[in-house]
């Protein structure tokens, strides 16, 4: 512990307090963080690591406690916490949309100016991408729009850790991995340790608790808005990890039924531009689609959604759900309230399509509430009051309250905790044998591990279909990676 | 959460304290004379504006890019078609109306066609479409001045209980578009059309079928506007519909609806109605030349709107 306290501070926030109307978001909390070391930082959704993080980089002012960079307190901003070295990479995406690459960098680096500063800007980038992720494969001139989340997010790490004339002192990762898939997350802590070890600092916020464990130097604990536990990375493993958050864990295996594949299946479709494997869906099955991120998945589940849903009648009975993992793009309506967004999709069913009922409709929220445990005081709050993971538990409260029989889950836990997790699989596992059939695209293995049939994609197509006890992190990787003569 | 719903029906607030502050000014310069005449007046006429408004309320709800610019031509072409059709006629009155909601089915249609099969922008394509019925008006009217029948010329100018009759038709029209927005599933749909539309789309909303019926919607009022205000003038005229372009817009956004989309206000348009009405009339009693009471006219608009947009902001 000495040798800790003899590093020089790079911020340290102390006795920090926010409230948002009624809600603590932060009661207290304490974090220091020293050049050179790489801090976990885990919690349940809710219990205030956004708002700390938001509190160093100087976009919310505490309302009691204080923030010092370099041992120095001083005025509270962003612009201060950006001099002093302080860059954040933000578990909403953070690029403009309509820009290229090199444009957002040069919105991040103003030292960019002058004559020429698109090239400069370019080889900026290009060289930090080349660095953390070896092989990306990314064009530096195409605007965000064009990209995948995976590579957006790509860029906006890279984009945080380039530095022109000096280096940045400490990034903020926040959920940095929730849309990388293995291989992309496995460069990136590699580079985080090499960062590290040239002196830069990291805090490093994620709920897959194996890369914190792997790669920080000390790990700090949230909850309830305050620091519970703060020791170094060696002293914890998963499983205290996961008690001192506050939770048991309960990683029992899932229990798959036979093969479900008999009778007509639900929904198919024939293999994608006549390459690669047909899709199929029987009822009551889960179905996994896996493979590297951004290889056609989430195209994939587009396209057997619009299929199916006319875009000019209103279907007379809802056979089919969708649950976005891209929130802000397909997910949430940011103008209303909580029961409206979880409502919107079931509307039909109790309403007969003329007049909303609000009675029924406030039962199915409050059903809804206790259901998947919405951590909200009011179901007329707006949806914005809510944390990421919370909002995502609204958008699965959306599709599982519809009477559609299918529902398509698009990489849905993301930013979601692990308690949370645990309970929404409860959920879908008791639906699914209740004879709904799920598809769903994830980029984390425990979660295609819980599937009954697997199809991995890759390029844009299926090249593989695993069922049952042959879905192993092995199988699955090779068929991402050498499934690609295919293709 | 009660400040929250304070903001959100703060809007409407807004355009009615202008709307009495107005009304105040004008009756104390004229000692008081003018007060039932000026009221009868002042909701007279904003309730065309309120009829128009209604419609393009709906469209603008559906986000940004969705306005119906075809609304003046609409009014134009409905008054003088219903005119000419009934010809003075009593018997002929709800035949025109008829004819004239038709029509204004028919240029929805029209309109959300263009947008949907030519792929252009609603802006670009309601000025297209309304050139096209603008064209028909003349070539249909031909400078001809037809008088409305005596029965639907007579409602149109008086009154029930000292309230306009067509401000209780505007009335009657705003209670069921409130209806429609607040209660409905359609209401629920535009909202979150307007909001975003991929996510509308990923929760089995039809969003063409909803537009489509929105702009259709919009047409409709519209005419039925243009039918009513040729009935109360006395005749139709081609330049009739021409005030009520930037009028239709303007009362909605003074009114509070959110230009971006998916959040719409009624009562808004009702107190933004009257003001732009008193407005006109206050500087006509202080004696103001048309072209000057023109320019201050657009500065206490584009005023208004830049008060409402900070309000909107700052939410």
């Amino acid at each position: 512990m000495n040798e800790v306290i003899t590093r020089q501070e790079v911020v340290a926030a102390r006795g920090i307090k926010v409230t948002f109307g009624a809600v603590k978001a932060l009661d207290g909390a304490d974090l220091v963080i020293h050049a050179g070391e790489c801090v976990g930082l885990v919690g349940h959704n809710g219990a205030g690591k956004s708002t700390i993080v938001n509190a160093i980089n100087g976009g919310l002012t505490p309302h009691a406690g204080e923030i010092s960079y370099g041992g120095v307190r001083a005025q509270h901003g962003i612009s201060t916490a950006r001099a002093n070295g302080v860059r954040c990479v933000f578990q909403e995406l953070s690029l403009c949309p309509n820009l290229t690459v090199n444009e957002n960098a040069r919105i991040m680096h103003a030292e960019l100016a002058g004559w020429n500063w698109r090239s400069r800007a370019g080889a900026l980038v290009k060289l930090q991408l080349q660095e953390i992720f070896p092989g990306h494969g990314i064009d530096c001139d195409s605007t965000i729009d064009d990209l995948s989340i995976a590579e957006r997010q790509m860029v906006e790490i890279a984009v945080s850790f380039a530095g022109l004339n000096q280096k940045p002192k400490l990034v903020i990762l926040d959920e940095p991995t929730s849309s990388l898939d293995a291989g992309l997350a496995a460069q990136l802590m590699a580079y985080i340790r090499r960062f590290v070890g040239e002196g830069g600092s990291v805090l490093l916020i994620s709920h897959i608790l194996g890369e914190i464990l792997s790669t920080s130097d000390r790990i700090v604990v949230m909850k309830d808005g305050r620091v519970v536990a703060d020791r170094s990375a060696s002293e914890f493993s998963k499983r205290s990890l996961v008690e001192a958050m506050g939770n048991v864990a309960r990683e029992k295996e899932w229990q798959r039924a036979g093969d479900k594949r008999n009778g007509a299946p639900v929904l198919a479709m024939p293999a994608r531009r006549g390459q690669g494997l047909a899709f199929e869906a029987h009822r009551g099955e889960m179905i996994g689609l896996a493979g590297l991120g951004g290889h056609g998945q989430t195209e994939t589940l587009l396209d057997l959604y619009l299929s199916r849903n006319s875009n000019w009648w209103p279907a007379r009975r809802k056979e089919i759900a969708f649950v976005a993992g891209d929130r802000s793009l397909n997910g949430i309506f940011p103008l209303w309230s909580i029961l409206k967004n979880l409502s919107i999709a079931s509307l039909g069913d109790f309403s007969a399509r003329t007049i909303v009922d609000r009675d029924r409709e406030g039962a199915l929220g409050n059903g809804w509430k206790k259901r998947i445990e919405i951590r909200t005081p009011d179901m007329e709050n707006r949806i914005l009051s809510l944390s990421g993971g919370n909002q995502q538990k609204v958008l699965f409260a959306r599709a599982l309250a519809t009477s559609a029989r299918i529902v398509l889950m698009d990489d849905p836990m993301r930013g979601v905790d692990v308690g949370t997790k645990q309970e929404v699989y409860d959920i879908l596992r008791l639906e699914a044998a209740g004879g709904r059939t799920f598809i769903w695209y994830s980029t984390e293995m425990d979660e295609i591990r819980l599937c009954d049939r697997v199809y991995v994609f890759r390029e844009g197509a299926i090249v593989a279909e695993l069922a049952g006890d042959e879905i192993t992190e092995k199988n699955v990787l090779e068929a991402s990676f050498s499934g690609g003569e295919a293709a | 959460m009660n400040g929250t719903r304070l903001l959100f029906s703060k809007p409407w607030i807004w355009s009615f304290a202008a709307t009495i502050t107005v009304w105040i000014v004008t009756v104390l310069f004229t000692g008081g004379a003018s007060s039932l005449g000026l009221s009868q007046a002042a909701l007279t006429f904003a309730a065309f504006s309120v009829i128009v408004g209604l419609g393009q309320m709906f469209v603008i709800t559906l986000g940004p890019g969705n306005i119906d610019l075809s609304v003046p031509a609409t009014m134009t072409l409905s008054g003088t078609l219903a005119l000419k059709l009934m010809d003075v006629q009593d018997g002929m009155i709800v035949v025109g109306l008829l004819v004239s909601i038709l029509l204004g089915f028919g240029i929805g249609i029209g309109n959300y066609v263009l947008i949907k099969l030519l792929r252009i922008p609603p802006i670009i394509a309601t000025l297209s479409m309304s050139f096209i019925i603008q064209s028909t008006a003349i070539w249909t009217n031909r400078g001809l001045r037809i008088k409305p029948p005596e029965i639907l010329a007579s409602f149109t100018t008086s009154n029930l209980f000292g309230v306009p009759n067509i401000a209780i038709v505007a009335l009657i029209l705003s209670v069921i578009a409130w209806v429609l927005l607040e209660k409905t599933v359609y209401g629920r749909w535009i909202s979150a059309i307007g909001q975003s539309t991929f996510a509308a789309r990923m929760t089995g909303i039809p969003v063409d079928g909803t537009r489509l019926v929105t702009y259709i919607l919009c047409a409709v009022l519209a005419s039925i506007c243009g039918y009513l205000l040729a009935s109360f003038s006395g005749g139709a005229a081609l330049n009739m519909g021409s005030e009520y372009l930037l009028m239709s817009i303007a009362v909605v956004v003074i009114g509070g609806t959110a230009v971006a989309g998916g959040n719409s206000n009624i009562p808004g348009i009702w107190g933004a109605s009257l003001f732009m009405f008193l407005v006109v009339s206050m500087l006509n009693t202080y004696g103001f030349g048309a072209g000057f009471r023109l320019i201050l006219t657009g500065l206490i608009i584009i005023a208004v709107i830049l008060l409402a947009g900070g309000r909107q902001s700052s939410r």
